[in-house]
């Protein structure tokens, strides 16, 4: 069984000039995987996550046929469940650690109120876990880390620092939001290792949100491209580079490379067509 | 001739033990009408060279010319900065969110001590490919990549020969990334300006540059060609790494 069955997905903000659909019947499963969405800024594919933690606030509205944790109907539950939910089983990993943390409290207090929240751990047991998973994410010096505000981190550590957060209560399914767009590309490699490893290992699932088709190329398992609120086209990730729908061709044509220089780049030309299209469901 | 050149350049912050070396030895230049490239991680110092080029990081040492003026201190006289411009990295960020794009242009023009300013204004919008529909709207009211296209033309205004770019396209989607790119690949070429660009992405730096410094932990550990890049003739073992993890993610890599 899959962890997660989402089917026509919709989230609907109102506006001064009417209703405006983020994400447009949106479906697809989860299963131990490593699923990526990709699509540009404004394509809805943030919002499909959050969609699935309920964290949409009012006037927003999440609509579904369903959407299933395992079975259990995330619609259907109390605000309260939720809270089990949140951060237990399912996490995300939001894009800009800068707006993630707390910025007047320190860091190892940040992990620990995680970790004891959900599994109600001593103080000392925490500690320890806390500094456990900032060796995971391979920060050094933990123990300083522990006694840092956020603010005296770089870009880089920062994620590292969530994501330790994120996976302190091992999750179910982890959401990854740009997790790496902020990161070096040598603590990108490290931090897509610890989450490949959670994948295999623990059976964890992953979604994967990047604009960086390269990246989710090499590193996914299957893909889902999202134009404007919706799938466009749904691959496996190792064939992402042979997709047929003129979207995802633009975006890769668009991509400066290093083994097929030219002198100019293509851009993207957009067919209003697109945005008529029926969402192309990503279920297995 | 060289427009820029560098010459063991040290830049640190703090004193005594607070002291942190951002560059240590930095040597290289930069040939007038070409295009140069820093690459590294963040804090790898290559942000610090720009900004202690232009005066804002003020402890330096060692030698640094633009178009053979030496430079010292932190205070830069009027005309570097007729001649030096900065392209900053987030056009979110580096735009008045009160003032309109005209506004914008407008100050660093009459800054600049330059009378007919409505007419440059419209070719200087014209130039980046805004209409002139853009001119009265803030920054809020246009895209990013449109943004980042105003930053341009705010840096194009006092007509310099040097525009120094950090990360000008990390905020932008890939597309609109290509249409920046070619902007500046067109503007470079119309008005044969230097640029020192900045970047953590290689295959940028590869479209756009012909030389490339690779940098780590504040030195410079490797000047190679783009034609070297790209056939993955590099000497330095981080070099080698970046661009290994440029094409993608490799499980096998540590």
């Amino acid at each position: 069984m899959s962890l997660l069955d989402v089917e026509n997905l919709c989230v609907t903000f109102p506006t001064r000039r009417g209703e405006f659909q983020a994400v447009r019947g949106v479906s697809f499963t989860l299963g131990q995987e490593r699923l990526g969405i990709v699509g540009e800024s404004g394509s809805g594919k943030s919002m499909t996550g959050r969609a699935i933690l309920r964290l949409i606030r009012p006037p927003g509205r999440v609509e579904a046929d369903h959407m299933r944790l395992e079975g259990r109907e995330l619609l259907q539950m109390s605000e309260k469940e939720m809270q089990g939910v949140r951060g237990q089983k399912i996490s995300m990993v939001m894009q800009d650690p800068k707006f993630s943390l707390n910025p007047v409290m320190k860091i190892g207090e940040q992990i620990i109120e995680i970790y004891r929240f959900h599994t109600g751990a001593g103080r000392k047991a925490a500690w320890a876990k806390a500094v456990e998973m900032l060796e995971a994410v391979s920060i050094r010096d933990q123990e300083r880390v522990m006694r840092a505000y956020p603010h005296e981190m770089s870009g880089g550590m920062g994620q590292r620092i969530m994501i330790a957060m994120m996976l302190v209560t091992e999750p179910k399914i982890l959401i990854a939001d740009e997790p790496t767009s902020a990161l070096d590309v040598s603590v990108q490699t490290q931090v897509l290792q610890i989450m490949d490893r959670l994948v295999r290992e623990r059976g964890m699932g992953l979604i994967f949100i990047s604009h960086d088709l390269n990246l989710v190329a090499s590193f996914c398992d299957r893909v889902l491209i999202m134009y404007a609120g919706r799938i466009v086209e749904t691959c496996e990730a190792d064939k992402l580079h042979e997709a047929q729908h003129p979207y995802t061709r633009g975006l890769l044509n668009s991509l400066p490379r290093l083994d097929e220089p030219s002198e100019r780049l293509d851009v993207l030309t957009r067919d209003p067509a697109w945005m008529e299209e029926t969402s192309v469901s990503g279920r297995v | 001739m060289s427009s820029l050149e560098f010459e063991n350049l040290n830049v640190w912050f703090g004193d005594g033990p607070d002291r942190v070396d951002a560059v240590t030895g930095a040597t290289f230049d930069v040939e007038s009408g070409t295009s140069f490239g820093l690459v590294g991680e963040s804090g790898s110092g290559k942000s610090t060279i720009l900004r202690a080029l232009v005066g804002l990081a003020r402890n330096w040492s060692g030698r640094m010319t633009v178009g053979g003026l030496e430079l010292r201190g932190y205070k830069r006289p009027r005309a570097f900065y007729r001649d030096v411009q900065m392209v900053f990295q987030d056009p979110y960020a580096s735009l008045h969110p009160r003032q309109t794009v005209d506004a914008v242009l407008g100050e660093t023009l009459k800054l600049h001590g330059f009378s007919d300013i409505d007419r440059r204004i419209k070719t200087l919008l014209d130039d980046v490919g805004l209409g002139p529909e853009f001119r009265f709207r803030y920054p809020h009211q246009i895209s990013g990549g449109q943004r980042q296209r105003v930053a341009i033309a705010r840096a194009l205004a006092p007509e310099p020969s040097v525009l120094l770019l950090d990360e000008p396209t990390s905020a932008l989607d890939v597309s609109v990334q290509a249409e920046v790119l070619n902007l500046l690949v067109d503007l470079r070429k119309e008005r044969s300006l230097t640029y020192l660009m900045v970047s953590h992405d290689l295959a940028v730096v590869g479209h756009m540059c012909e030389r490339v410094a690779v940098m780590q932990d504040g030195e410079i550990v490797e000047l190679l060609g783009v034609a070297e890049m790209r056939a993955m003739e590099v000497k330095h073992p981080y070099t080698r790494h970046l661009l290994e993890a440029s094409v993608g993610y490799n499980p096998r890599e540590a």
